[in-house]
């Protein structure tokens, strides 16, 4: 016998519902406590979702980000951040910084003449200092970008229901929306917590995730499926069980090549799409669960209308009424 | 199942063929570069070559293919801009140019309308005040005449512009149908200049699109900074020639009617000039950087006939007067005329620098845009740091591949060597599409591929378990490789079907990077079932069909 790493033991018989009360309330706990934090710290977001300018500034020296303040506080620009930027891909002498400017009056990107102007501020703090990246976005674009985000969310998990309705059954269709929605709020949830800036590309991290846990999810549902008609007598509960145990190892081993191409992006991927990755990662794992714990509680609380010998018997009758 | 027909093994192994041939030019990708770069030069040379430019041909065989994928501003740098064009201003124009026209034909009924005077309207709207308000029935008939049919698809059958009264003042609006045939010529009238002015400039491979209704993106990959683009494009360029009727200090003073514009020179002086003007910018042909007599910058222009016409017996008949040269509202020069111009060439001089003079001649030479733009977004990127990406993507990528193709060989063995040659056909298939198709590779765009190694493995992962199921039930390997293949392919189509919905969503609601993101993902997911599902199989199929293993352990 070969040798084969095995992550997960050949036969399993998990009981994934013993804790039902208890995952199914942590479930709801964790998209109560995003909502909440949603509402109450508000999301971080990026120039995309707010307007504004973020200009990117590389230097051989430190950053001082106070000198860079001074430099920038009596420019009367608005609202200014300034925030260092750390990468184990940076030389020794790359020293990187993001200055993000508030959103300008009016529908208008910022001027030349204001670029010009902040480059030159920051020029007499730091001779060496160079603006490798400059990015605007005028309010008026932005409040669409946000409204163009939520669509894109909501269509994607509208296509996906409709999508498993069909190829499924209705009881399918909402337990995996149920748990679209649940990854969805946790992963903007851990953003607002943490206050990770959140931008266009953090949508688009967003719905991947959909597709991933709906992946997920769906592997399981066609094996349910496969077993509902193998198995006709035995409880929904044990079919639900069997099912989750005959896919974990998949769902484990699919699971780590993700993880595995992911934590590669993470560390050597760079600090521009950092964010990005981090959404995915993130998104990734909870989506696993959700397909685990989440979109089979809620099959399971619905029941499926399994066509029984009952149904059956009632046909017949029905025919011979009519024969009668 | 393991037994293929010829024809497809055929298709399939030719399918591997082409994407490893079409993903070829990208390992070699600034000789490539140079290579397609040479041809296009040449071309546009009609067909003489340069030393160099043959030597940048030789680099790359001609009868390889040589698409290669295209780099987005992320990664290349460049300028990225969104304009919004303020369609409204041409509105304004339409009415100062129907103003004569209404003008004249109330003058020809004086005796019933008595006199008449324009007021000050909003933007799209003339209103002319008549002195006799019983007039007013003919007055409205009279202006009735002039309108237009609309020229387009959706306004058929309806007029240009809507005549009404308001007590004593004729009121002409223009319809709807009419403003939305104009903004459309509008914003087509301004894509095409943009197109012209970045055509001159000469960078590679410009990206300038309508986005919605009155909006353009331009996309310059390789320019310095938007600011510099902004420059170029933000530029209305409206060239006229007017007679000056005076100089003053006073921007109030002037009767009504006159047009006062500020000295672009000159602090705080204001001309008063005709407002109709002797030539515009429309006709000229030509004009180049040159050096005036004092040998300082300025910018030759040359007439077509008509405008050479009309410029030849203005200054005829005006020598001794001076003229304004206005370009943007701003009187650059205003010369007085020594003599007859005659032959429709001439120089505008102004305090130019060298730079000012080239680029206003390339704007002259492009054109006036028809109205003024609003920037809505624009983004630099620098060469380097879109450089530094690459390195950290394909790091990224290297790292994530080689881990990967460890961990199934440690999970699956020999099948998971399989499955790795599928993995790496499946990458090579992903760039030869993104190649062929010319889509835009970003830096979401790279961590999609690198998401896609991961993921694309789960087809594979699929079938092996199934396969390790069927085995533990006792049934024969070959049995049991092609059951794993036939149940597992329900949850590989369900899977990716509904992965794909995600992807088309996201590209036709996403913009700029994350569209790119969306369409590696596609092409992954088309790639990875095609690699999953038919070339692992026929690597299994011919190894099962060489070694004829007794027992198998996936």
């Amino acid at each position: 016998m070969a040798f084969r790493l095995k992550l997960c033991p050949e036969k399993t018989n998990i009981d994934f519902f013993w804790a039902a009360p208890v995952t199914f309330g942590f479930s709801i706990f964790l998209m109560a406590a995003s909502l909440v934090a949603w509402l109450a710290l508000g999301l971080n977001f990026g120039i995309d979702f707010r307007g504004g300018t973020t200009i990117r500034t590389e230097s051989t020296q430190t950053v001082d980000v106070a000198a860079y303040r001074a430099a920038l506080e009596g420019q009367e620009l608005g609202d200014i951040s300034i925030t260092e930027v750390f990468d184990p891909g940076f030389r020794a002498d790359q020293h990187v910084a993001m200055v993000r400017i508030g959103a300008q009056d009016g529908a208008q990107s910022i001027t030349p003449e204001q670029i010009a102007q902040v480059e030159e501020a920051l020029k007499t703090v730091d001779p060496s200092i160079t603006f490798p990246s400059v990015e605007s976005v005028g309010p008026k674009v932005s409040g669409e970008l946000i409204w163009s985000a939520i669509m894109a969310v909501a269509a994607a998990c509208a296509g996906i229901a409709v999508y498993i309705w069909l190829r499924f059954e209705w009881q399918f269709a909402l337990g995996s929306v149920a748990a679209l929605i649940h990854d969805v709020l946790v992963t903007i949830g851990v953003f607002a917590l943490f206050q990770i800036k959140f931008d266009l590309t953090t949508v688009a991290a967003l719905l991947t995730v959909l597709g991933y846990s709906i992946n997920d999810t769906v592997v399981v549902f066609d094996r349910l499926r496969e077993n509902l008609v193998k198995y006709k007598t035995m409880p929904l509960r044990d079919v639900m069980n069997l099912s989750v145990n005959e896919t974990l190892s998949r769902t484990i081993m699919t699971l780590m090549t993700t993880l595995i191409a992911l934590v590669s992006l993470l560390v050597f991927g760079g600090d521009v799409i950092r964010g990005f990755v981090f959404a995915i990662t993130f998104g990734v794992v909870i989506g696993t669960y959700s397909s685990i714990y989440m979109a089979k509680n809620i099959v399971l609380y619905l029941g499926v209308d399994r066509g029984g010998p009952k149904k059956d018997s009632k046909a017949g009758t029905q025919f011979a009424n009519i024969d009668a | 199942m393991l037994h293929f027909p010829v024809w497809k093994r055929v298709l399939i192994w030719g399918i591997c063929a082409l994407a490893i041939l079409y993903a070829a030019p990208n390992f070699f990708y600034s000789r490539v570069e140079s290579h397609n770069d040479a041809v296009a030069a040449i071309e546009k040379a009609g067909g003489t070559a340069t030393p160099e430019q043959t030597a940048a041909v030789g680099l790359w065989p001609e009868w390889l293919p040589s698409n290669i994928v295209n780099l987005g501003l992320d990664l290349r740098g460049g300028a990225h801009l969104l304009a919004e064009v303020r369609v409204e201003d041409v509105y304004a124009a339409r009415m100062d140019g129907l103003w004569p026209e209404v003008r004249d034909a109330l003058r020809g009924l004086r005796d019933q309308v008595g006199s008449i005077r324009r007021q000050t309207a909003p933007a799209g709207e003339l209103r002319v005040a008549i002195s006799r308000p019983e007039g007013m029935q003919a007055a409205l008939e009279a202006a009735r005449k002039l309108a237009q049919p609309v020229v387009s698809f959706t306004g058929m059958g309806q007029n240009d512009i809507e005549i009404s009264s308001q007590g004593d003042v004729l009121v002409i609006r223009l319809t709807d149908a009419e403003k939305t045939a104009m903004d459309s010529r509008t914003v087509q009238q301004s894509l095409e200049i943009i197109r012209r002015r970045v055509d001159e400039v000469g960078t590679r491979e410009p990206t300038i699109q309508r986005q919605g209704e009155d909006r353009i993106l331009i996309q310059v990959p390789g320019i310095g900074s938007a600011a510099e683009l902004k420059s170029l494009i933000g530029t209305t360029a409206k060239l006229t020639f007017h007679p000056v009727l005076g100089r003053t200090a006073d921007a109030q003073s002037s009767a009504s009617g006159d047009l006062v514009l500020p000295a672009a020179n000159e602090q705080g002086i204001f001309y008063v000039l005709d407002r109709s003007p002797v030539v515009t910018g429309e006709e000229l042909v030509d004009a180049q950087p040159s050096f005036d007599q004092n040998n300082r910058p300025a910018v030759s222009f040359r007439f077509n006939p008509s405008g050479a016409r009309a410029f030849g017996d203005y200054t005829a008949q005006n020598i001794g007067k001076p003229f304004a040269i206005v370009l943007d509202n701003e009187v650059i020069s205003a010369p007085v005329i020594q003599a007859h111009i005659a032959g429709g060439s001439g120089i505008i001089t102004g305090n130019f620098s060298v730079e000012e003079s080239t680029e206003l001649a390339v704007l002259l030479r492009a054109g006036a845009l028809p109205a003024e733009m609003t920037f809505l977004e624009e983004r630099t990127i620098g060469p380097e740091l879109g450089q530094d990406s690459i390195d950290a993507g394909r790091t990224a990528a290297i790292v994530g591949m080689v881990a990967v193709v460890a961990f199934m060989i440690a999970s699956y063995g020999w099948f998971g060597v399989l499955a790795n040659v599928a993995l790496a056909i499946n990458m090579l298939a992903i760039i030869a599409l993104l190649s062929v198709v010319g889509a835009t590779l970003t830096l979401p765009g790279i961590a999609g591929i690198v998401l896609t190694i991961g993921v694309a493995v789960d087809a594979n992962v699929l079938i092996y378990e199934r396969i390790r199921e069927e085995l533990r039930q006792g049934k024969q390997p070959g049995r049991a490789i092609e059951l794993g293949f036939e149940k597992a392919l329900s949850a590989i189509v369900d899977a990716n079907v509904t992965t794909f919905l995600v992807a088309l969503i996201m590209f036709l609601v996403g913009a700029g990077p994350v569209r790119g993101f969306a369409v590696t993902l596609t092409i992954g997911i088309f790639t990875s079932v095609f690699t999953a599902v038919y070339v692992t199989r026929i690597l299994i199929a011919t190894w099962f069909a060489w070694r004829r293993p007794r027992t198998i352990v996936v």
